[in-house]
């Protein structure tokens, strides 16, 4: 088993996600098994090889730094769930 | 029937005015408003809008001004591109109510050419999927066979153009979800090489290894969208600078003394026999056609899949940590920002997403990210040195575009198990090389599409190999029975 049912929990954790009783199960059973095909990965000498990120070899991509129109405060606040006075409103951040 | 009619038939009617923008676009509103309840297709369709679009591309022709090749030609866009005002939803439930303020560069590009947008079509939750069961709203169905899925995750832009419920559909193509469907529903479907086509406005999934491309009826056909929608685009910067060419200049009918290989791993284990001699057939047809075919090998092709959802999940655990319920989209209620974030994303998501999420975080997460992620990313140069080496000596490799034809509902209900079923698609997206399916013949009365893969931004070959084929053979001409009996059995 290369995952617990606590690791489940820490990574949900870091992903955000909050997890029923069935879903940390079925996680859990459903990663060891996806984990344990990835496994074949280890039997591939992969010494010296460069890792690939991007299949295009990629560079800095620069332009010059110039002002354009870009979207409205209206128009980026109309998708909001919650909104007030021109800012996205959100639950309290913290208890004090 | 007009429906049926190819980009280029519709654009001589238009243009000697056989026929209008407007009856043209009522025809497809009409059989959509027929046929699409029991295909489910179109999450969206935008009946008014088409129809103004149409009567404005009306003007144009009475004005007698010169009509370019895809406009007022009806087609419809998976629903993960980005339509300013009109809902997108890339079927989920976390963009139930997600209205775009922009475009994406590919909507830009096909309004200035012309063209009408019939809707936005289902898909695989966030494009993670390959059967379009995955959706939040609804499961499309195969026109060909009703029991079976369409393949995914672009299954809705394969029916719409499988069942002419469009003249053309765009795709976005991860690991298959342009491919695999368009060989399960009997289209051409391309995915183009990775930069070529802008992906700004395009919902990410795997930013290293998503691309658009266009699904349509026939080769030429293809070509002619992709003269729209293909070239640099500034608003992505991973968008290449190429010269890009007139597509339709490749459509030519001779391949003699083309080199094709057939990569023996698409043709051995984990491949239907009866899908593997129907390609054979297609390579004999090839073979008297002049090309010069002979066997070669992609050592690493089984590493493919375990590296492909390693990468995949990783890019999509972070590209989706942007759906927290502040900015855009469902927002669940809870007394703290942490909880919001956390209850937001657990009733917003659906199983397979958040399956995603939670392989791609434990991949990245410390002490198991070099094991997992930055193993595949080894794996992955392996996979592009074999294609590397392959077109040393080949101009273009063949092999199936999918394992089998279309699989019926429920059938691979285990996550592993609907991984491996992209074995023959994803090995191409992790080398970011161009690949398309055309129609290739039918096993069990279901489409099998034969796969073409080629050199970076070498899509031109890949037209000519194709085009050669297509005319030679009938399968693309050939259409799923969709009488009045045929959807009522399905629909029972």
């Amino acid at each position: 088993m290369a995952i617990s049912r606590e690791d489940v929990i820490y990574v949900a954790g870091l992903a955000r996600l909050e997890l029923n009783e069935q879903e940390i199960q079925d996680y859990t059973q459903q990663l060891n098994s996806i984990l344990d095909y990835a496994a074949m990965l280890e039997h591939l000498d992969t010494e010296g090889v460069v890792p690939t990120a991007h299949a295009v070899p990629l560079h800095n991509v620069l332009r010059e730094d110039e002002v354009k129109p870009s979207i409205s405060h209206d128009k980026t606040l109309r998708n909001a769930p919650d909104a007030e006075e021109g800012f996205f409103r959100v639950p309290r951040i913290s208890l004090t | 029937m007009i429906f049926e009619k190819s980009i280029s038939e519709l654009h001589e009617l238009l243009a000697h005015k056989e026929v209008s923008a407007a009856e043209l676009t009522n025809a497809y509103l009409e059989r959509i408003r027929d046929l699409d309840q029991d295909l489910q297709a179109y999450l969206t369709v935008l009946e008014e809008d088409a129809q103004k679009l149409a009567s404005e591309i009306d003007q144009k022709i009475a004005r007698g001004e010169e009509l370019g090749a895809l406009e007022g030609i009806p087609m419809a866009m998976k629903d993960n591109m980005c339509t300013e005002g009109v809902r997108t939803t890339c079927a989920s439930q976390i963009l139930r109510e997600f209205y775009p303020p922009y475009d994406a560069t590919v909507t830009t590009r096909l309004r200035d050419a012309g063209s009408i947008l019939l809707g936005k079509l289902n898909m695989d939750e966030f494009a993670m999927g390959s059967s379009t069961e995955n959706s939040a709203y609804m499961k499309t169905r195969n026109p060909w066979n009703l029991d079976c899925v369409p393949g995914g995750s672009s299954g809705g832009a394969a029916v719409s153009v499988a069942a002419d419920l469009a003249a053309f559909s765009l795709g976005s193509d991860t690991g298959g979800s342009i491919r695999q469907p368009a060989a399960f529903c009997g289209v051409v479907g391309l995915k183009p090489t990775y930069g070529a086509v802008s992906r700004f406005g395009l919902i990410a999934y795997a930013s290293s290894l998503d691309q658009i491309g266009p699904l349509t009826k026939t080769v030429r056909d293809n070509a002619l969208v992709m003269n729209a929608i293909a070239g640099y685009d500034a608003m992505d910067s991973t968008s290449v600078r190429y010269d890009k060419p007139d597509y339709t200049k490749f459509l030519i009918n001779d391949i003699k003394g083309l080199k094709i290989g057939l990569p023996r791993e698409y043709f051995g284990e984990g491949i239907d026999p009866e899908v593997a001699k129907g390609i054979q057939k297609c390579v004999e047809t090839l073979r008297g056609l002049g090309a010069e075919v002979s066997e070669c090998s992609l050592p690493h092709t089984e590493y493919a899949i375990p590296a492909y959802y390693l990468i995949a999940t990783a890019e999509a655990s972070s590209n989706l940590a942007r759906y927290d319920g502040v900015r855009y989209g469902y927002r669940a209620e809870a007394s703290d920002v942490l909880g919001m974030f956390r209850k937001t994303r657990a009733e917003g998501f659906g199983q397979e997403v958040k399956r995603r999420i939670m392989l791609g975080t434990y991949a990245l997460s410390s002490g198991y990210y070099d094991a997992y992620y930055l193993k595949a990313q080894k794996v992955r140069t392996l996979i592009k040195q074999d294609f590397d080496q392959a077109f040393e000596k080949f101009d273009v490799l063949l092999g199936p575009a999918a394992p089998t034809p279309a699989f019926k509902f429920g059938e691979k209900s285990n996550p592993l198990t609907m991984y491996l079923s992209d074995i023959t698609t994803v090995p191409i997206n992790l080398a970011g090389i161009p690949a398309i399916s055309i129609p290739a013949g039918f096993v069990n009365g279901l489409p099998i599409g034969m796969q073409l893969m080629g050199k970076p931004f070498n899509e031109g070959t890949l037209y000519r190999v194709a085009y050669t084929f297509e005319q030679t053979t009938n399968y693309h001409t050939l259409k799923p029975n969709l009488s009045g009996e045929v959807l009522a059995r399905g629909s029972r």
